[in-house]
C-alpha cells in the first residue's frame, strides 16, 4: 500500500436534491481504529453518508479527502450495501470476479477464495449459485467479495437490517474478525443494540445532521445533546 | 416434385426438393441472426451504458427500426448491389450472401433494440456494486452482457423469428431461384400463386415446427443455464 486512504475527512459536506438535503453541512474525520457505527433514524442520512465516504456519491458542496488527498479511487476501499447484488454466477466466481478487478493475480485465486469463504463461514457453498443462497449467507458472501479487495476502510450500510438473531450473529462475528485485522469498519445501523455490541466511536444522526459522535463508552453513558439522549432512551426521533 | 403430392407425405419422405429449401432458409436465417448478434449486441448494450446527447431519440430510431418494411429493405439492399449499384462489383445480387445481408439489416435493430433494454434493466441493479467494485467500463460491458445472456436469449429469438419468416427483403435480393435462392417463404408464396397448396402448406408446416424446434431448443438450454448459473 503506496499510501493510505484514512484518515477520511469530510469538510462541511451537502448532498441536495431539488427538493431538500440529503446531507446538511457534514464535517467528519474518520480514523484508523476501532468501528465507526453511523446510527440515526430512517432516512437521517446514514446510507449517503457511507457513499459519500466510499467515494460513490460526489457531495453537491464541500469536500471529501482520503489520507489528504481528493479525488482518490476506491482501490482500499470497500462496501456492503444494504442490499447486496450477487452477480449471476456461483458464490466462488463472485469472489473471483472481485479478485480480478483489484488485479490479484489468477494463481492467488484458490488460496484467497478458500480463505475468504473460511473467514465468512461459508465453505462448502463455493459452487452453489449466489442467488440461490439464504439472506445471511447472500450478506456473508458480500462481505467477502468486498475483502477479496484487501481493503483499508470497509463500509457496511445496514449490513443485519433483514437478518434473524443467528444471522446477524453470524455478520457481526466476521466483523469483529475484520477489525482483529486492522480494517477500519465504518458501519450504519439504527439498532442500537447493534452498536453497543461494536462501536469504538458513534457517529448519530438525524435529518441530514451529525448531532452528535463520539467514543461510544462516552456516548452511550453521558450524551450531549437532548436528541443523543432520547434516542438512548429509546424515544421516536421524527 | 410432383405437385399432387400430399404435404405430409412430402414432410415424412424427407423430398430432396423441400429438403434444399429447407437447408437454405435455416443457412440464410441462421447466418443472418449470428451476424445480427454481432452487431447489435454490442450496439444495443454501449446504448444502454452510455448517455451523450441525443441518447433519447437515438433509442426512439432504434425501437422504431424493429418495425422495417422488409420490402423497403429488400429495396435498398437491391439498390446496392444491382450492377449499377455502388456494391454492384461485389455481384451478390440474387445470391443467398445478398439475402443474409437483407435479413442481417432487419434483425440487427430487434437484437440491438432488446439487448439495449435488458442491458439497462440489469445495468441499474449492478450500478452500485461495479462502481464499488471499481470496474472499467469494458469490463461492464462484457459482465452486463454475459450476466443478460439467459435474458438475451429471447433477444436472438426474437430476431430468428423474424428473419425465419420474412419474405419480402429475400424475394427482392434473392430472386427466388429455384435450387439456388428459393427458401421455405418464398417457395410457399411462389407456390401458392402457382396453386400447389400441398408443397405450400408442407412447407408451411416445416417452417412452423421448425421455428418451435428453435425456440424449444433455446428454452431448455436457457433454463438448464439459469440452474447451473442461478
Amino acid at each position: 500500500m503506496l499510501a493510505s486512504d484514512l484518515p477520511i475527512v469530510l469538510q462541511d459536506v451537502s448532498v441536495r436534491t431539488r427538493e431538500f438535503a440529503i446531507l446538511d453541512g457534514i464535517s467528519l474525520k474518520l480514523m484508523p481504529g476501532a468501528p465507526t457505527v453511523v446510527i440515526g433514524p430512517n432516512g437521517a442520512g446514514k446510507t449517503t453518508l457511507l457513499r459519500v465516504a466510499m467515494g460513490l456519491v460526489a457531495p453537491s458542496s464541500g469536500e471529501v479527502s482520503f489520507g489528504g488527498r481528493l479525488n482518490v479511487p476506491p482501490t482500499w476501499r470497500a462496501i456492503v450495501f444494504q442490499r447486496p447484488v450477487m452477480l449471476r454466477r456461483s458464490a466462488a466466481a463472485n469472489i473471483e470476479y472481485a479478485l480480478a478487478s483489484a488485479g490479484v493475480a489468477h494463481s492467488e485465486w484458490p488460496r484467497r477464495i478458500a480463505e475468504l469463504f473460511d473467514t465468512v463461514g461459508l465453505t462448502g457453498l463455493d459452487t452453489r449459485p449466489a442467488r440461490r443462497l439464504s439472506g445471511g449467507e447472500q450478506q456473508r458472501l458480500a462481505l467477502a467479495r468486498a475483502l477479496a479487495r484487501d481493503p483499508e476502510v470497509l463500509f457496511l450500510d445496514e449490513p443485519t437490517a433483514s437478518l434473524d438473531p443467528a444471522a446477524t450473529k453470524a455478520i457481526e462475528d466476521v466483523v469483529r474478525a475484520v477489525v482483529a485485522r486492522g480494517i477500519k469498519v465504518v458501519m450504519s445501523t439504527h439498532d442500537l443494540a447493534e452498536a453497543r455490541r461494536l462501536a469504538g466511536e458513534v457517529v448519530l444522526m438525524h435529518r441530514g445532521r451529525v448531532i452528535e459522535s463520539g467514543p461510544a463508552a462516552r456516548f452511550f453513558e453521558s450524551p450531549d445533546t437532548e436528541e443523543a439522549r432520547r434516542f438512548i432512551a429509546g424515544d421516536l426521533l421524527v | 416434385m410432383p405437385s399432387d403430392t400430399s404435404a405430409l407425405h412430402l414432410v415424412l419422405s424427407a423430398d430432396p426438393v423441400l429438403m434444399a429449401i429447407v437447408g437454405l432458409s435455416l443457412t440464410v436465417s441462421l447466418a443472418a441472426v449470428v451476424l445480427a448478434t454481432l452487431i447489435g449486441l454490442p450496439v444495443g448494450a454501449a446504448l444502454a451504458l452510455t448517455r451523450f446527447p441525443g441518447r433519447e431519440a437515438a433509442i426512439v430510431t432504434l425501437n422504431a427500426l424493429m418495425g422495417l418494411p422488409p420490402v423497403v429493405v429488400g429495396l435498398a439492399v437491391y439498390l446496392l448491389l444491382s450492377r449499377s449499384g455502388p456494391l454492384g462489383s461485389w455481384g451478390l445480387l440474387f445470391t443467398p450472401q445478398a439475402m443474409v445481408i437483407a435479413q442481417t439489416i432487419l434483425v440487427a435493430p430487434i437484437i440491438a433494440a432488446l439487448a439495449r433494454q435488458t442491458v439497462e434493466d440489469l445495468w441499474l441493479e449492478y450500478r452500485d456494486e461495479l462502481a464499488a467494485l471499481d470496474v472499467g467500463p469494458r469490463r461492464r460491458l462484457a459482465t452486463l452482457i454475459w450476466d443478460a445472456r439467459f435474458s438475451l436469449v429471447t433477444a436472438l429469438l426474437a430476431g430468428f423469428g423474424r428473419a425465419a419468416a420474412e419474405v419480402g427483403a429475400i424475394i427482392i435480393v434473392g430472386g427466388n431461384i429455384e435450387g439456388f435462392t428459393r427458401t421455405m417463404t418464398t417457395a410457399i408464396a411462389l407456390e401458392t400463386s402457382k396453386g400447389d397448396l400441398p408443397l405450400a402448406l408442407g412447407l408451411g408446416i416445416v417452417l412452423i415446427a421448425i421455428v418451435i424446434a428453435v425456440n424449444a431448443l433455446a428454452w431448455t438450454a436457457r433454463r438448464a443455464g439459469e440452474r447451473l448459473a442461478g
